[in-house]
């Protein structure tokens, strides 16, 4: 039995977190993670978790302790922003290297400089080679949702990486939605209690923990997390099959909404999905071809629901909340071209750069991003391939 | 407070045949730390030294859990395995009890690591932290950091014809922690292997952050003979360069008081790093050196209420 809540997404996140009870939370403020580890706090001052809090002097610390507290057999989790998420960047590399099931919410805000402090997925984007799982979600329900099936993920056998569940700064993180949580006790039982293999409190089968890798050996350890990550999509989809069992949510790797006939599609993540959903069913009522495809699960990156999906696509725009420099376009659009070119598709393609700094994006920005398509569905030609939606001249 | 034999008859928790340099101080400090807590222990320690001759893939020479996060996290790092042990034992799914001791090397303490130690220290985690202080970043080849002493010939603060080694004098970390009024705070020598292992039993067995501060001599960081180093923190404490004392109940005591203070030469005089300082156009420098550790001592014979 669920529960429909009015909560933030920084409240379903810290209710996913009060289920999943961690054992070890490492706590820091920075804007708009701050309210979700505040409830958290709450939650265990008033003894509804068992959890050991780490009130910690960083996020460097953060990861740190976190990475300290799951080599010690844990379940540890903690939360962070944009600067934050960049302060801890050496530990974040090193807690996948260690293969610790690392849950870690990141509520993406834009990276400094110049300073800001709303939304953009600059932030994890960095991260996004840092062998970590990266799931971003639409909403506060799928913020929820995501976090708990996130340790399930992480902590598979076959994987045992970690992963950051992603909610789009102040839009998700501040905005009141109804969510529907689980049960308590469906949780608990839906993530299990979590055995680790080793541990540094196993005294008995001391265990050395993050040994000096040489010529002759960090080769292969770098393959086998590349191995690991190429095991994590098909578990993310049982996973996410199981989850719809219990809380009728089912998700898959990417969403494809209006796809199925569509001649020209958008590729984007995030809370602009919501928008963008809105803009094809206004363009779809008007007669137009279009569909849009949200990718959930981005690292590791969808390559082969993505080619199934795009097959009948005849023009496509990929919309990126992030900026790359000296590349030939966001992030998305890079990896989604690289994936259709070494499948020998010849795809015409446009890159839409938007939100970056919490700047809005609405309806009008979508209908412009899909009326270029027309243009390129005609021709087959893309005039100008990186562009700026919602931009000043 | 163990004899001698019992500690020399207790299992190693870090086996020999690492690969640290012939007379490495900061090694031995590890085995008499390690051999002072007799039951278990979980470790974490800094990059550095002693982590890269003691981890080297596939070999270990840790018989006990032992974790190497980063340079600067070994404090926050082992805070969070004790967060763990707090957590789990809570749930009873730990039943043993487990200390917790942090390492890290002057680089990875006094430095790039004191925000992560303070941090570990102001939250009260139950757990030691020994610095094994070098006196430079030996690991990397010997540049300077702040505890390195005034004057000392390093490779990012050489003597030349115009500068004369490093300008300021060394941070006093121990102060510092003492600061944070933690549960204890030592300064320590292996030279002295008695105090040093009093103290860790004593820093294990209250409930708390504890500290201790070793000076580690090393050969070819100070450039002294390999058989020298007991004698080099024998020379350090007996110049008061380095006084041995304990911070407990909020109050400072020393623990070894020398008979006869010795003149900083006396320990400097041994060292190539110091060479230069006992040439005669540098013997203001040496001056200064002196002033300095007398300054010290005063106000530490003060602060521990004792005759000046």
């Amino acid at each position: 039995m669920s529960k429909i809540m009015g909560l933030s997404g920084n409240e379903a996140v810290a209710h996913a977190m009060r289920q999943i009870n961690p054992d070890v939370a490492a706590v820091y403020p920075i804007t708009p993670q701050t309210e979700l580890m505040h409830q958290f706090a709450e939650f265990h001052s008033d003894g509804l978790v068992d959890t050991e809090l780490v009130l910690v002097e960083s996020e460097h610390s953060a990861m740190s302790a976190t990475v300290g507290a799951a080599a010690a057999g844990a379940r540890a989790m903690t939360a962070t922003s944009a600067n934050g998420l960049a302060l801890m960047w050496e530990i974040v590399y090193i807690a996948s290297s260690l293969r610790l099931p690392i849950v870690m919410p990141v509520v993406n805000r834009a990276l400094s400089g110049p300073i800001n402090i709303h939304c953009d997925h600059s932030d994890t984007m960095g991260a996004r080679d840092s062998g970590w799982i990266q799931i971003f979600s639409e909403n506060g329900q799928e913020a929820y949702d995501n976090a708990v099936m996130a340790v399930k993920i992480s902590e598979n056998k076959t994987i045992l990486l970690p992963t950051m569940v992603t909610l789009d700064g102040f839009i998700l993180s501040h905005t009141l939605e109804r969510v529907e949580i689980l049960e308590d006790n469906e949780v608990k039982k839906f993530i299990g209690e979590y055995h680790p293999e080793t541990s540094l409190l196993d005294v008995d089968k001391p265990s050395t923990y993050g040994a000096l890798d040489l010529q002759d050996y960090y080769f292969e350890h770098k393959r086998q997390q590349f191995e690991a990550m190429g095991n994590v999509l098909p578990v993310i989809e049982q996973v996410s099959k199981e989850y719809g069992k219990l809380s009728g949510r089912d998700y898959g790797l990417i969403e494809k909404y209006r796809v199925d006939d569509a001649e020209r599609v958008i590729i984007l993540m995030g809370s602009s999905v919501g928008t963008a959903k809105d803009t094809v069913d206004d363009l779809r009522n008007a007669g137009e071809k279009v569909g849009l495809i949200k990718i959930r699960v981005y690292r590791p990156f969808p390559y082969n629901a993505l080619r199934e999906a795009l097959k009948h696509v005849k023009a496509l725009a990929v919309l990126d909340r992030a900026i790359s420099f000296g590349t030939f376009g966001g992030p998305v659009f890079t990896d989604v071209r690289a994936m259709l070119f070494g499948n020998g598709v010849s795809l015409p393609m446009m890159n839409y750069i938007y939100g970056l700094g919490g700047r809005d994006i609405d309806k009008a920005q979508i209908r412009l991003a899909f009326d270029s398509l027309k243009d390129v569905v005609k021709t087959g030609k893309v005039k100008k391939e990186v562009n700026f939606l919602g931009l000043r001249d | 407070m163990a004899s001698l034999k019992e500690l020399a008859a207790r299992e190693q928790k870090l086996a020999p045949g690492h690969r640290a340099c012939a007379g490495c101080i900061p090694a031995l400090t590890f085995h008499q730390v390690l051999r002072s807590a007799p039951g278990h222990v979980v470790a974490s320690c800094a990059t550095g030294c002693i982590e890269v001759v003691t981890t080297i893939y596939p070999y270990t020479a840790w018989k006990i859990p032992f974790i190497h996060n980063a340079f600067e996290n070994s404090a926050a790092t082992i805070s969070g395995v004790e967060a763990a042990y707090q957590a789990l034992k809570r749930k009873g799914k730990v039943t043993k009890d487990i200390k917790f001791i942090g390492f890290g090397g002057d680089g990875g303490t006094y430095d790039i690591g004191l925000q992560s130690l303070s941090g570990a220290m102001e939250r009260g985690h139950d757990m030691l932290y020994v610095c094994y202080d070098n006196e430079a970043y030996m690991n990397t080849g010997i540049q300077r950091s702040s505890a390195t002493p005034f004057a000392a010939d390093t490779k990012t603060a050489p003597v030349g014809k115009v500068r004369k080694g490093k300008k300021q004098y060394p941070k006093n970390l121990t102060e510092i922690i003492i600061a944070h009024d933690v549960a204890y705070a030592a300064q320590a020598s292996p030279s002295f292997w008695r105090d040093l292992n009093k103290k860790v039993e004593k820093a294990l067995s209250i409930e708390g952050p504890a500290f201790i501060n070793v000076l580690a001599p090393c050969p070819p960081g100070w450039r002294f003979p390999t058989e020298m180093g007991i004698e080099m923190g024998k020379l350090a404490v007996d110049t008061c360069f380095w006084p041995l004392y304990e911070f407990e109940n909020h109050k400072r005591k020393l623990t070894y008081k020398p008979k006869e203070k010795l003149p900083l030469s006396e320990w400097t005089k041994h060292q190539g790093r110091f060479r230069h300082l006992h040439q005669e156009e540098n013997k203001h420098l040496l001056e200064l050196a002196q002033q300095e550790v007398d300054r010290r001592w005063k106000e530490l014979l003060f602060l521990c209420g004792e005759p000046a």
